[in-house]
């Protein structure tokens, strides 16, 4: 069976090479501090593996992710010149491969596909070949490596590592922006254990006005717009937001059909979601991704939609949940 | 109530524009003191976290792929392929984006799309190439907001489809946490089918601000202009 762990090996491999390839670049302004910092992170995820299954100790872990926040944050982390294919070598190749580029573009979603949709009958000797739990994330890594090699059999660059050599220059644009979301998702378990989310309960039940429907209504989509904001994701919004209002008020004191006040409720927090620098992996790697000068540009981009659409849900909980 | 302390770092934080991750790090640590954790369970939990978060950050794993594409040429080729096809402009490139990303999520193909795998190697030089040839060149300000609005249409696109499919984690998150506390039986179908309405509220919002999009660009274009034949005349002089 391929498990995920596999894959993500697979992603410590990278991070290990495109640190190597640091390491070995004089002209670098950061040369050690970066390759310190993306080495450490291809170890992290190779140490996870034992952490995740409870053999290893996870405070060791924790201190590497303190140096890896230390070395992002002082500025050891900068990014070198590369020696790229330049704008007319690009527009020469581009009419010399023409089409035939999107190809690899394409195999990494149709093996995926294909992968996911075939999974069920993928067994052998009664184990599963794709890891069950984690079908999609296996799947997608397959296609990627698909994808490489049938780069490498049509654009048959003179060096085979040309697509570790041009990954790095994309790494190296996101930068520190790479650990943001696993960073976000820490502080998510650090905030409940925490008890922040009891705390917010509370408040949000004393904010409410007894015996109004459309006030509970209210309180509850624009607490889970809010609370996602504030913790980058709907899921940790949703537990809290449904403990304080959801069920206690729009369940059993108004009745409400429990399956439409859940799904609208959900989705009223990811509205959150599209204006929250918080949901790092969704709005802010992006811009780091498309190397975009206002880092906040995606949410710009988003609020114009999110805002209306959140008014759109509580109008249709109102409307539709209770008969 | 002390720990909401934690919350307001994080606004602050990001406010006054610290890197986020010192933010997020700091506000996490307060947090857990006050919220009575001692170090070593502190440094367990950034472990734990970081170990069982590893999912979110498998898009480095298409890198080498878009980076040799790139390499020869994929973005020049995908604006030379738009600037054949007249009647698309950016705005129409990314209804047509968004509208396949919500649809291959409503049937649970998540991960074919997304900011690494589609947005910047495809999406964005499309929707880049049709501004190009409707307006012969592209200024910085112009291609900021065609990149903002295609990360834009993969992300509203991607939530407001993929809660119609079945087996999602948001789904599976209502359905697990609702039975267990509550004692309820919903089935992930219900919840599903109640997603719709949004879905399409979301389409057609996003939709109709995509095609007045075109316009503003149109309208920035023109201010573009006006300066530069202002700086030039002023050249003159």
């Amino acid at each position: 069976m391929i498990s995920v762990e596999a894959v993500y090996w697979l992603v410590g491999l990278l991070f290990v090479a495109w640190a190597s390839l640091i390491a070995a670049d004089t002209n670098h302004p950061r040369r050690w501090g970066s390759s310190a910092f993306w080495g450490l992170l291809g170890l992290c995820f190779f140490y996870s593996t034992w952490v995740q299954a409870g053999t290893a100790p996870a405070w060791i872990l924790g201190v590497a992710v303190l140096v890896l926040v230390v070395l992002a944050s002082t500025g050891l982390l900068g990014h070198g010149k590369h020696r790229t294919s330049t704008g007319p070598e690009r527009e020469a190749y581009a009419k010399r491969f023409g089409n035939k580029l999107f190809i690899p573009a394409l195999t990494l979603p149709l093996v995926t596909v294909i992968l996911v949709l075939a999974a069920p009958v993928l067994v052998i000797g009664g184990t599963p070949l794709l890891d069950p739990k984690n079908t999609t994330l296996v799947a997608l890594a397959i296609g990627a490596v698909a994808a490489v090699v049938v780069a490498l059999l049509i654009l048959k660059p003179k060096n085979p590592a040309t697509p570790i050599f041009e990954s790095r220059r994309i790494l190296e644009s996101i930068g520190w922006a790479a650990l943001l979301p696993q960073m976000l998702t820490t502080l998510g378990i650090l905030f409940t254990k925490a008890g922040v989310g009891t705390a917010v309960g509370t408040l949000a039940s004393g904010l409410l006005p007894k015996g109004s429907l459309i006030a509970g209504v209210l309180v509850y989509c624009i607490g889970m717009f809010l609370f996602t904001v504030l913790m980058g994701n709907g899921f940790a919004a949703f537990p809290i937001m449904t403990a304080a209002i959801g069920w206690p008020v729009l369940v059993q004191t108004f009745h409400g059909d429990p399956a439409i006040i859940f799904a609208i409720g959900m989705l009223a927090g990811f509205c959150g979601t599209l204006c929250t620098p918080m949901a790092a992996n969704f709005n802010l790697v992006p811009s780091a991704l498309l190397e975009m000068k206002n880092k906040y540009g995606v949410i710009t981009a988003q609020v114009g939609t999110a805002i209306p659409l959140l008014a759109v849900n509580i109008a249709l909980m109102y409307f539709l949940a209770f008969h | 109530m002390l720990v909401l302390i934690g919350v307001l770092l994080v606004i602050v934080g990001f406010a006054i524009r610290l890197n986020p991750l010192i933010v997020v790090t700091v506000a996490g640590i307060v947090t857990a003191l006050l919220g009575g954790m001692n170090p070593a369970q502190i440094l367990d939990s950034f472990g734990t976290g970081f170990a069982s978060s590893r999912s979110v950050t498998i898009f480095v794993a298409v890198l080498p792929v878009v980076g040799i594409i790139e390499f020869f040429g994929l973005q020049e080729q995908a604006k030379t392929l738009i600037g054949r096809l007249a009647k698309l402009t950016a705005g129409r490139v990314l209804i047509g984006y968004l509208a396949v990303r919500q649809i291959t999520a409503a049937v649970g193909l998540t991960s074919i799309g997304g900011h690494a795998q589609t947005v910047r190697p495809l999406v964005f030089p499309m929707a880049e190439g049709a501004a190009l040839r409707r307006y012969g060149h592209v200024p910085e300000k112009i291609s900021e907001k065609i990149k903002g609005h295609a990360a834009g249409a993969d992300n509203v696109g991607v939530f407001f489809g993929e809660d119609v499919f079945v087996a999602v984690g948001s789904i599976l998150l209502i359905t697990t946490f609702v039975d267990t506390t509550y004692h309820l039986h919903l089935e992930p179908l219900q919840l599903a089918l109640w997603a719709i309405p949004t879905a399409i509220a979301a389409f057609l919002i996003h939709g109709f601000r995509l095609l007045r999009l075109d316009k503003q660009l149109d309208k920035e274009y023109r201010e573009f202009e006006l300066t530069a034949q202002k700086e030039t005349a002023g050249e003159a002089k």
